[in-house]
């Protein structure tokens, strides 16, 4: 489906200057750092080539827009109006004029050029340091004409990589279930699209029920719930090729699937008797495990990164509650004691935090804790909200919210949301149509 | 002296806005009383019958599978219909309220339904008979944010497979 993506990368002058500016990530967006995003230039031949291809009058704006959402909408960075720019792209990328950006607030600059050669997008740019008047890094790209947005999405997660000295999130995807229809009949699909809410595209078509998808770290693969024949089974799906198969056999309802960080195992819970508890299976040779045997309810399974322990939610203690347990089920830890019910644990990829879902009198809230439950920090409350999933480089959460209805059970909504670690900059991530249970995809490049 | 003036005029409006209040929550507390015991909904608004006599459902406190003495009294008829018509399997649909995490919620339901299915099975019918499925929070017959759709939507539903 989605074309494999072909990136040639080298980098023009490799620099490891002593750069003056530094983005502190743990400090959320009470000072964004002003920077000036030039427009990619662009020669009139190359314009009107990719202008044929790929309908939009100047690929190198477009480009650059990218990446400009893509550092706004971080929080950590505040790209500055081009109507103050004062030098032209062109010139500006082959030698800034750092007295120009440093009188606009510019501490950084992106420049850079676009060049259709060979049938083939070619995109340079460069990262300067204003305030040392300085370049930071220069890289380019050579790929295939449609790959442009990857193209802006790849040079956000540079950017971000250099200033803040953490990778990046922006060349990733969310999968997520579509909602639509009346809350008593709601029609679920499974839809994918690109983290800034390009490309949404629909997976299944509604015809059964489908809920909490996620993704293989390791690759395109998606586990997920479908009530298909009215049988509801955890799900294994390739979204290159669309194939599809029910994972494992089991005489009940499997549910709450997730991968392992390898992307060797599906973790999950199978329903029997009243009692549900977790399993594991592998997907090379089909082997189940059986990791907890317990009369309560154990869900919500989640390995941590280097797949050593699993974090789950259990209600063993006579109400839902989270756990930390060894990866064979040994050693069961309960780690949530605060007020109230705590549900949906998932491991951060830093591997030092789970971040989960709190029912505290009649409020939900999406929160943190470390991975002994110490230092319990609440980052959003609301009416209703569950179900965050982490982005690949820990930083921010994307979870679902629900509105409550009115007293003729009108205005229901659900849609996805996002917030970073710090407890700021949360916001809508808009999408077609209502959504639930979003799952962040891994770096689609490194 | 003009402070106690004040005072107690403060006084009277406080006492008579708790009088409002009072009315007002006791008139909801009433309302909702003829179809809620505790939080578990005893109206018959959403019940449908499998035949004369026989509910088709019942429900469930917050949190909860344990079946109260009416739906024990509910299960006892189905029991009686199902034993009176051996042709008949049933589906056990569970299903949880809105004020919980999807993923604990299908779990939930699946030990509702459970629960009926026990006590079904302790009245002399078959497990053969009875599938178990369990819908979570993702089929409510009430689309209200309120404590009685909640208690109208925690509920095992029997129904006929065949």
């Amino acid at each position: 489906m989605t074309k494999k993506i072909l990136i040639l990368l080298f980098i023009l002058i490799p620099i490891k200057a002593n750069a003056l500016i530094e983005v502190d990530i743990t400090r959320g967006n009470l000072n964004p750092l002003p920077l000036a995003v030039s427009p990619l230039s662009i020669d009139e031949e190359s314009r009107k080539d990719f202008e044929k291809i790929l309908k939009k009058e100047n690929i190198g704006s477009e480009i650059s827009t990218i990446v400009e959402n893509n550092l706004r909408t971080s929080g950590l960075f505040n790209p500055l109006d081009k109507k103050a720019f004062l030098q032209a792209p062109d010139i500006a990328n082959l030698k800034p004029r750092f007295e120009d950006w440093n009188l606009i607030k510019a501490q950084a600059l992106i420049t850079g050029k676009v060049n259709y050669v060979n049938d083939k997008l070619r995109v340079e740019f460069r990262l300067w340091d204003v305030l040392a008047a300085k370049e930071m890094m220069a890289l380019a790209f050579t790929t295939v004409p449609n790959n442009w947005r990857r193209v802006g999405h790849i040079i956000s997660d540079k950017v971000y990589e250099r200033l803040t000295g953490e990778k990046g999130y922006f060349d990733t995807r969310i999968i997520y279930v579509s909602e639509e229809g009346p809350k008593t009949q709601r029609i679920k699909k499974l839809a994918i699209m690109d983290q800034d809410g390009a490309n949404n595209k629909f997976l299944t078509l509604g015809n059964e029920l489908v809920l909490t998808p996620r993704f293989n770290p390791a690759s395109q693969m998606v586990t997920y719930l479908s009530y298909f024949k009215n049988m509801p089974r955890v799900y294994l799906l390739d979204i290159e090729t669309g194939t599809q198969e029910v994972v494992g056999d089991f005489p009940g309802m499997t549910f709450a699937p997730r991968f392992s960080p390898d992307g060797k195992k599906i973790i999950m819970s199978f329903a029997k008797d009243g009692k549900s508890d977790i399993y594991t299976m592998d997907l090379e040779n089909r082997i189940v495990e059986k990791i907890t045997n317990h009369p309560s309810i154990d869900t919500s399974p989640s390995y941590s990164p280097d797949g050593k322990y699993i974090t789950f939610n259990s209600d063993r203690s006579g109400y839902q509650q989270i756990y930390v347990m060894k990866n064979d089920g040994s050693d069961v830890k309960r780690i949530s004691f605060g007020n109230g019910l705590y549900g949906t644990p998932v491991w951060s990829p830093r591997g030092d935090l789970i971040a989960f879902t709190k029912l505290h009198k009649g409020k939900f809230y999406i929160g943190v804790m470390r991975t002994d439950g110490s230092g319990e920090r609440l980052l959003t409350e609301n009416y209703y909200q569950e179900a965050p999933s982490w982005s690949p480089n820990g930083r921010v959460l994307i979870f679902y919210r629900e509105t409550k209805t009115n007293s003729k059970g009108e205005g229901f909504s659900a849609k996805l949301w996002s917030i970073d670690l710090t407890g700021y900059n949360e916001r809508q991530i808009k999408t077609p149509t209502d959504a639930s249970d979003p799952s962040w995809s891994s770096l689609l490049s490194n | 002296m003009r402070l106690n003036k004040i005072l107690k005029n403060t006084l009277l409006v406080l006492m008579a806005c708790l009088a409002l209040t009072a009315c007002a929550t006791k008139k909801e507390v009433s309302n909702v009383q003829g179809q809620m015991q505790g939080d578990v909904y005893t109206g018959t608004d959403t019940v449908e019958y499998l035949a004369d006599g026989v509910p088709d459902r019942v429900f469930f406190a917050t949190n909860e599978s344990i079946l109260t003495t009416a739906s024990r009294e509910t299960l006892r008829a189905q029991a009686g219909w199902l034993r009176k018509n051996p042709s008949i399997n049933v589906v056990l649909e569970g299903h949880a309220d809105e004020r919980g995490t999807r993923e604990y919620n299908l779990a939930l339901g699946e030990r509702r339904a459970n629960a009926a299915k026990d006590y079904l099975m302790t009245y002399g019918i078959s497990s053969d008979r009875i599938t178990v499925l369990s819908y979570g929070k993702e089929r409510p017959v009430d689309s209200g944010s309120n404590p009685l759709a909640w208690s109208k939507n925690r509920r095992s539903v029997t129904v006929k497979a065949n």
